[in-house]
C-alpha cells in the first residue's frame, strides 16, 4: 500500500532536502490507491485499481525554478532527481512573479481520512455495483453507473522548514437509470469521504424513482419560471461563480467582480441578503485539506500556475448576507496589493435554512423542480452568464405538489442574477464536494426545449 | 501506474476550456531529454520491443487468452504557457510503459505496467487474463471481435518537416513574447499564449500477427487576447483562429500560400499558421468588440466559417454517431444519442439536407486523427457517416461492428496513454466541400439578413445531441449581401436535425480547411483524444439567434 505515515514521509522529504544545492527547494510526496468500477446496460464494463507513489522536486535559483518527478525511492534515484530539477531550473527563464518559499506553517488537523474507505477491496466494489444493478434488473430498468474511490496522502516540505502532511479518502458514485423504452431517466451522484455513509442501493433507488416518474414528459413553453433547484442541479453554477472570485482578475478589470471605473466590488452587496458562502476545512460534513499545493514557491506549487504553495487553509467568509467579503489572492498578487494572501477553497458551504426539499415543493403554487443541470458552459464571463440543460427528471409543480414530468429545457442564466431572485433556501446537503441548500428561485430563464431524455 | 497531473491556469484563456485543467501524463523531464527521446534516442529499439511483445503474447496465451494485444508506448509532451511579457510555465513530460489487453473466457481484461522488462511484462499479461476471467463471471454475452488480418512488421510516421521537440525552447519563448508584444501594441490589455506539442511513440503487437511501430506528432499554438474598458467596466476576449494539427513545427511557418482571404480583412489559415498576424488582428478585433452593436434576436441566415463550424460538426454529428453512445455504454456520463439504430435501419433518416455529406476518416493529411493503424491494429480508412443527407453509418471498432452486421472494424480505437484501455474514439469527422465554385465572398453576396460567424465560442448540447447552443469569437452582420459591421452577444440555438436540414449552400474545396479539438474528453475514468473536423464555409438558413447580453 502506498500510504506512507507522517514519519515515513518526513524521513524521505528530509533526505531529499539534504541533497539540495539550490537557493531554495521544495518537495512534494504523494501516493495512494484509486479503484473504480463502471457498468452500463446492466452489466459491468470495466473495473480496475492502481497504486501510485511519486515525488516532485522544485529547485530554485534566484527567480528561476525547475521541477522534476520520480517514482523510484533509492538514494541514487532521489539525488538524481534533485540534480535534474537543479539543471532544469538553471536553464529556465526568470519568473518575475516568483515569491520566496514560505517558512514553517501551522496547519489544522482536519478529518479527511476514513478507514472504511481505505479498506475497500475489489469485492467491495463488485458488491456496491451489484447493489445498484440488482434492483434495476428486477424492475426492468437499465443502469449505468460509476464508482471511484481514492485513498491517499500528500506530504510537503521545503528548505525553509515548512512541513505538512495530510491523509484523505473520497468516494464518488454516480448512477443513471433509464426506463427500457428510453422515455424516462433518473440520476443520483452522492460523494463522501467515509464509504460507510454511502449506500449505492439507496442512491440507485432515488435514480430509479426519478426515471419512472419522468417518463412520458409533457412540453411546457420556454420562458421565465419559478424553479426549485436540487443541490445536484445548482452545484456547478455556484462552483463556477466561486472559482471566478479571483482578486487579480477583478483588479485587472476582467471579472464579474471588476468595478466600473476601476477597482473591485469587494464589500459591495451583489446578492440577496440571505446569501452567505463560507469555507471551513474543519466542517464535519465537508472536511477539507489543511493546505493547498505542493509547498513550492513562486506563483504556485508544482507548475508555478498560481495559488498552491502550502498556504494554510482556514475558515473563510466569501459572501456574507449578500455582500462580497473576500476574494482569493495569490501570494504574488497579495504582496503587490499589500494584503494577506488567501488560498482558493477546496470546497464551499452555502448557508441555508431548515426546510427540506419537500417543504420547498409544498410551499410552491406554480413552479418547476430541476433535479440536474448538464453541459454547463460559460457564455459571458463578465456577467457570469451560463447555458446548459435540465436532465434526468424535470417536473411541474402546482399547488404544492409535483403534477407531471416535463420535457427538458435549455437555460441561459447567471448565478449572480439567480442569487438575487431567491424565494427560499432549504437545509444544505453535500453535493460535488460542497454543502448546498435546495433553493427556490423566481424568474429563472429557460430559452428553448429539448427532446433529449 | 503513472502520474496524471493537471496544470491549473488562472484567468481566461485555454484553462477556461478545461474545468480540470490541462492534462499532463507522466514524469517531468528536461527539454534536452525530450529532444533526445523524440529522436528515438532513449529506450529500446524495435527488435527489443518485438521480443518483449512476444513475451506478453505468449504469457497471455499460456494462461488461456484467445486474443491479446500489447501497446508499448512512450508519450512525450512539451507545453509552454506565457502571459504578457513573461513565461508562466514550461512543462516537459514523458510517460513510458506497456498496456496489455486480452480476451479470456469471452471477456476483456486489461492491465498496464511501467515495468517494461521480460518479467514485468509477463506478470502484467497474467494479471490481464486474471481480470478477464474474474469479469467473465458477471458477463452475459461473449465479446464478438471482428477479424483483422495481421499486417506483419510495419512502420508509420506523421510526415512532419520540423520536429517541434528539436526547436530550442528559447525560440518558442521568443515567438510567444513577440506574439504577446504585438497584441499589446495593438490594443490588448492582457494576453496569454500557449504552445502544445505531443509525440506518441507507439509499438503495437497482437496475436493477429501485427507488429506496428508508429511515431505520431501533434501541435497546437493558441492564445487569448483581452481588451478592457475600465471606464464603462467592460471586457472582451478574442481567441486564436489557429487549429491544432497533426503536423510538426512547420505549421507555424505562416506560409502565404496557405492563407485564405475572407471579408473585412479576416484571414483563414489552412495548413500553415501566421500566429503574429492573427495576434495583431485579434487585438484590434477584441477592442472593436467592446463597442460592437448588440444583436437583435430572431431568425438569421448563418454563414459559418470552418474554424467555427468544426465544433458544431464535432458536437452534433461526431458524438451522436459514436456507436458506444448509441448503445448506452456512455449513458452515465456523456449520454446516449438521438441517432438510434432504428433510424439508421430505415435508410431514409434525413439527418440533413441533400447537400450534407459527412465522412469519417483517419487518413486526411495534416489532421489530428490521422495515423496508419488504430490502437487495435486496424489499418485506417475513410467511410461515410451521412450521404446526401441520409444517416448511413456509425463509428465502430472491432467488438462493435457485428452489431451493424459488418465484418470489418472502421479503425477508430484509441487510448490516450499506455496505462489506459483503448476504446472507441471519434475519428476526423468532416463535411465535404461543395462541387460548385464558390468563395465566402460569393456566399455572403447572396444573403439578405444574416450573420457571419468565425471561431470557437461557448458551446453546449444535450445528452442525446438534439438541442444545442453555440457562440463564436467574431460575429458580423450581413445585410443585403454585404457585411455592415460587428455584432456582439450572439448565440444560435437549434435542433441537430433541423439545423443540418437548413444547410443551404457550401463553398468549394479551395475554402476547405480543418478545425480541431486537442483535449476531447470521454469515458470514466476520463481519457482525452485529439480530432480534426474539416469543412468549407457553409450557409444555414433561418437559424434562431438569441441575445446573450445581461446586466448584473
Amino acid at each position: 500500500m502506498a500510504i506512507l505515515t507522517k514519519e515515513e514521509a518526513k524521513k524521505i522529504i528530509d533526505k531529499v532536502l539534504s541533497y539540495s544545492k539550490s537557493d531554495e527547494m521544495s518537495v512534494s510526496l504523494s501516493g495512494g490507491r484509486t479503484g473504480n468500477i463502471r457498468y452500463a446496460r446492466n452489466s459491468v464494463s470495466t473495473s480496475g485499481e492502481s497504486d501510485n507513489l511519486a515525488l516532485a522536486v522544485t529547485s530554485v535559483y534566484g527567480k528561476r525554478s525547475g521541477t522534476s518527478t520520480i517514482n523510484e525511492f533509492d538514494d541514487v534515484s532521489l539525488e538524481k532527481t534533485v540534480r535534474r530539477a537543479e539543471e532544469i531550473a538553471k536553464l529556465a527563464p526568470e519568473n518575475p512573479e516568483y515569491m520566496p518559499m514560505l517558512g514553517p506553517q501551522t496547519y489544522l488537523e482536519t478529518n479527511t481520512y476514513a478507514e472504511s474507505t481505505a479498506k475497500i477491496t475489489p469485492d467491495f466494489r463488485a458488491q456496491a455495483a451489484f447493489d445498484s444493478l440488482d434492483p434495476c434488473r428486477k424492475k426492468n430498468l437499465t443502469a449505468a453507473g460509476y464508482m471511484e474511490d481514492t485513498t491517499g496522502f500528500t506530504a510537503i516540505g521545503n528548505s525553509k522548514g515548512l512541513f505538512g502532511y495530510n491523509r484523505a479518502t473520497s468516494v464518488d458514485f454516480s448512477i443513471t437509470v433509464r426506463t427500457a423504452d428510453g422515455l424516462g431517466s433518473g440520476y443520483a451522484n452522492p460523494d463522501v469521504n467515509d464509504v460507510s455513509k454511502l449506500s449505492t442501493k439507496a442512491a440507485t433507488e432515488i435514480a430509479m424513482q426519478k426515471a419512472m416518474a419522468s417518463a412520458s414528459a409533457r412540453a411546457l413553453e420556454p420562458g421565465k419560471y419559478t424553479v426549485i433547484l436540487e443541490p445536484t442541479a445548482s452545484v456547478e453554477l455556484l462552483q463556477n461563480m466561486v472559482r471566478s472570485m479571483d482578486a487579480r482578475s477583478a483588479d485587472e478589470g476582467r471579472s464579474f467582480l471588476s468595478k466600473k471605473g476601476g477597482g473591485t466590488r469587494l464589500n459591495e452587496k451583489l446578492f440577496d441578503e440571505r446569501v452567505t458562502f463560507i469555507s471551513d476545512p474543519m466542517n464535519a460534513d465537508l472536511p477539507l485539506s489543511p493546505f493547498g499545493g505542493g509547498g513550492g514557491g513562486g506563483g504556485g506549487g508544482r507548475f508555478g500556475g498560481g495559488g498552491g504553495d502550502g498556504l494554510p487553509q482556514q475558515k473563510q467568509t466569501w459572501i456574507e448576507k449578500g455582500v462580497v467579503k473576500n476574494m482569493f489572492y495569490s501570494r504574488y498578487w497579495a504582496d503587490k496589493k499589500g494584503v494577506q494572501p488567501v488560498p482558493a477553497p477546496g470546497g464551499f458551504i452555502m448557508l441555508g435554512g431548515t426546510q427540506s426539499l419537500a417543504d420547498l415543493i409544498k410551499s410552491t403554487d406554480k413552479g418547476i423542480l430541476v433535479t440536474r443541470f448538464w453541459y454547463i458552459r460559460a457564455v459571458d464571463p463578465q456577467t457570469q452568464l451560463y447555458t446548459g440543460l435540465t436532465r434526468d427528471g424535470t417536473f411541474y409543480i402546482e399547488n404544492g405538489q409535483i403534477k407531471f414530468p416535463i420535457k427538458n429545457f435549455r437555460f441561459n442564466e447567471s448565478p449572480v442574477i439567480m442569487l438575487n431572485n431567491v424565494e427560499a433556501l432549504g437545509k444544505p446537503v453535500r453535493a460535488g464536494g460542497n454543502l448546498i441548500p435546495p433553493m427556490k428561485i423566481r424568474d429563472f430563464t429557460f430559452t428553448s426545449l429539448s427532446d433529449a431524455v | 501506474m503513472q502520474r496524471r497531473d493537471f496544470i491549473q491556469l488562472s484567468g481566461l484563456g485555454v484553462g477556461s476550456l478545461l474545468a480540470a485543467g490541462v492534462p499532463v501524463l507522466g514524469n517531468s523531464v528536461s527539454a534536452e531529454y525530450l529532444l533526445e527521446a523524440s529522436g528515438h534516442g532513449v529506450g529500446i529499439d524495435n527488435a527489443a520491443k518485438k521480443r518483449l511483445a512476444d513475451i506478453a503474447l505468449n504469457a497471455a496465451k499460456s494462461k488461456g487468452a484467445s486474443y491479446t494485444d500489447v501497446r508499448i508506448g512512450r508519450y512525450l509532451q512539451q507545453y509552454v504557457f506565457t502571459r504578457e511579457n513573461r513565461v508562466q510555465n514550461i512543462s516537459n513530460a514523458e510517460s513510458f510503459g506497456v498496456g496489455i489487453r486480452v480476451i479470456a473466457n469471452g471477456t476483456w481484461g486489461f492491465s498496464a505496467t511501467s515495468n517494461v522488462t521480460p518479467d514485468g511484462i509477463a506478470k502484467c499479461a497474467e494479471t490481464a487474463v486474471a481480470i478477464a476471467k474474474a469479469n467473465a463471471k458477471l458477463q452475459t454475452e461473449p465479446v464478438q471481435l471482428a477479424p483483422q488480418k495481421g499486417v506483419g512488421e510495419v512502420v508509420w510516421k506523421t510526415p512532419i518537416k520540423k520536429n517541434a521537440f528539436e526547436i530550442p525552447v528559447q525560440q518558442k519563448i521568443d515567438l510567444l513574447m513577440n506574439v504577446n508584444g504585438e497584441a499589446m501594441k495593438n490594443g490588448a490589455a492582457f494576453v496569454t499564449s500557449n504552445l502544445f506539442f505531443v509525440n506518441e511513440q507507439k509499438y503495437f503487437a497482437s496475436t493477429d500477427g501485427s507488429y506496428i511501430d508508429q511515431d505520431v506528432h501533434r501541435i497546437w499554438p493558441t492564445f487569448t487576447v483581452s481588451a478592457v474598458d475600465r471606464a464603462v467596466g467592460k471586457f472582451k476576449t478574442r481567441d486564436a483562429l489557429s487549429s491544432p494539427m497533426g503536423m510538426g513545427y512547420e505549421y507555424l511557418d505562416g506560409l502565404a500560400s496557405e492563407k485564405i482571404k475572407a471579408p473585412n480583412g479576416l484571414v483563414g489559415y489552412r495548413n500553415s499558421y501566421d500566429m503574429l498576424e492573427d495576434a495583431i488582428l485579434a487585438a484590434k478585433q477584441a477592442k472593436e468588440k467592446l463597442t460592437a452593436k448588440t444583436v437583435q434576436p430572431g431568425k438569421y441566415d448563418l454563414v459559418l466559417d470552418p474554424n467555427h463550424l468544426g465544433l458544431t460538426i464535432h458536437e452534433s454529428v461526431g458524438h451522436p454517431t459514436e456507436l458506444d453512445r448509441v448503445l448506452g455504454y456512455e449513458a452515465n456520463y456523456a449520454g446516449t444519442s438521438f441517432a438510434t439504430l432504428d433510424k439508421w435501419k430505415t435508410k431514409s433518416f434525413n439527418y440533413g439536407s441533400k447537400l450534407v455529406n459527412i465522412v469519417a476518416d483517419k487518413t486526411q493529411p495534416h489532421t489530428l486523427g490521422t495515423v496508419g493503424y488504430d490502437d487495435e491494429g486496424v489499418p485506417c480508412k475513410e467511410w461515410d457517416l451521412i450521404k446526401d443527407g441520409i444517416l448511413v453509418n456509425y463509428q465502430a471498432i472491432r467488438d462493435q461492428v457485428a452489431i451493424l452486421g459488418e465484418k470489418e472494424s472502421n479503425g477508430c480505437c484509441y487510448a490516450d496513454n499506455w496505462d489506459s484501455v483503448q476504446f472507441q474514439r471519434m475519428p476526423n469527422v468532416s463535411l465535404k466541400a461543395g462541387n460548385e465554385k464558390r468563395s465566402v465572398f460569393d456566399m455572403i453576396k447572396g444573403v439578405d439578413k444574416g450573420i457571419y460567424i468565425i471561431g470557437r465560442g461557448s458551446y453546449s448540447i444535450d445528452q442525446q445531441r438534439y438541442n444545442f447552443q453555440f457562440g463564436g469569437q467574431l460575429f458580423y452582420e450581413i445585410k443585403n449581401g454585404e457585411i455592415v459591421g460587428m455584432l456582439d452577444d450572439v448565440a444560435y440555438q437549434s435542433n441537430t436535425q433541423e439545423f443540418w436540414n437548413s444547410c443551404a449552400q457550401l463553398c468549394d474545396k479551395d475554402d476547405y480547411r480543418t478545425f480541431g479539438s486537442f483535449f476531447d474528453g470521454k469515458g470514466q475514468p476520463s481519457q482525452v483524444s485529439a480530432v480534426s473536423h474539416g469543412s468549407a464555409t457553409t450557409r444555414f438558413n433561418g437559424v434562431n439567434v438569441i441575445n446573450t447580453g445581461r446586466k448584473i
